[in-house]
């Protein structure tokens, strides 16, 4: 089966946002009012080839806690969906 | 003999000529790692360099970590090598989980190039053995994620075991607690942003990263096995 993946990476909880504090301070000079907690994080998106649900799902948290984030600073969402079914 | 001091090349790295030259300035003998190498070749330290290794593609140090050489780096340190990473080598280090806490994009995301005033806060490491508690070192840093951060029971860590090596007078790029250096639990893994061999001879400016690497050859003399 193939499957689409997401992975959504955000900067832990207190950790500081320098990308995030600057874009949200040029907020109000752009006109843009009432906006608050900016945060900045990446997505990944990639096609896994697996026998099921239950296996493309593990494959796609391992490789994302593995390599894609450094968990003392990230947490991620994984989120697949089938494309192709068996 | 000489102490030899093996220096980690990767692809992207960029400050390994500069070490090697102030290692042998100070008396010692230095050589490549290949990044590609499974062995260290029996040297007495290992110096991680500055650079933007694997060009710093994911994260700084995110795919260097992976490399075959970091094996053999970790199999030394756990043995209790002498291992120093500078700058991009110490973004390695906390990536390989050497090091605690990570690398951060600098506060006001600006490139800082520029000489900081580092005060020594501990002498029980091997890039410190040879300085005094309080000294105050002229020594440049030249990086975009050099913005230590931790969680609080790290830090907490940190400094009830004396773990920070080295912090800034006037902390340049938002690191937690001023945090420049820490070192390993074990204390003879030590990272640094800081790039000491750029302070080694007068004509660049500083010699006060010489009593850094001289401590460092110090350890290496000492560990020869």
């Amino acid at each position: 089966m193939l499957f689409s993946v997401l992975v959504e990476t955000r900067l832990r909880p207190g950790i500081a946002d320098p990308q995030g504090a600057t874009i949200e301070r040029s907020l109000p000079h752009l006109g843009f009012e009432g906006i608050s907690g900016m945060r900045v994080g990446k997505a990944f998106r990639f096609s896994l080839e697996a026998a099921d649900e239950a296996t493309a799902q593990a494959h796609a948290d391992e490789v994302t806690q593995r390599f894609l984030i450094n968990p003392v600073i990230e947490d991620a969402d994984v989120s697949i969906s089938v494309v192709e079914p068996a | 003999m000489p102490p030899r001091v093996g220096v980690v090349l990767f692809p992207g790295s960029n400050c390994e000529l500069d070490a090697m030259e102030a290692v042998r300035d100070l008396g010692g003998a230095a050589e490549v790692l290949w990044h590609g190498d499974t062995s260290l070749g029996g040297v007495d330290a290992v110096i991680v360099p500055g650079g933007f290794a694997h060009g710093d593609y994911l994260r700084p140090g995110a795919i260097a970590r992976f490399s075959p050489v970091m094996d053999a780096v970790r199999v030394f340190a756990a043995d209790g090598g002498p291992v120093v990473g500078i700058c991009n080598g110490f973004q390695v280090l906390t990536e390989a989980g050497l090091l605690p806490g990570a690398l951060q994009k600098n506060v006001g995301l600006k490139f800082l190039c520029a000489t900081t005033t580092l005060r020594v806060e501990t002498t029980s490491t091997p890039l410190t053995s040879e300085a005094s508690v309080g000294d105050e070192l002229r020594v440049p840093i030249n990086h975009f994620e050099g913005n230590y951060t931790c969680d609080a029971d790290t830090l907490a860590m940190l400094r009830s075991e004396d773990r920070v090596v080295v912090r800034y007078l006037d902390n340049p790029n938002g690191s937690v607690d001023d945090i420049a250096g820490v070192c390993s639990a074990g204390r003879n893994v030590v990272g640094l942003m800081p790039h000491p061999e750029r302070a080694c001879h007068p004509l660049l400016g500083s010699t006060d990263g010489v009593v850094l690497l001289r401590s460092l050859l110090a350890s290496a003399a000492a560990s020869v096995r």
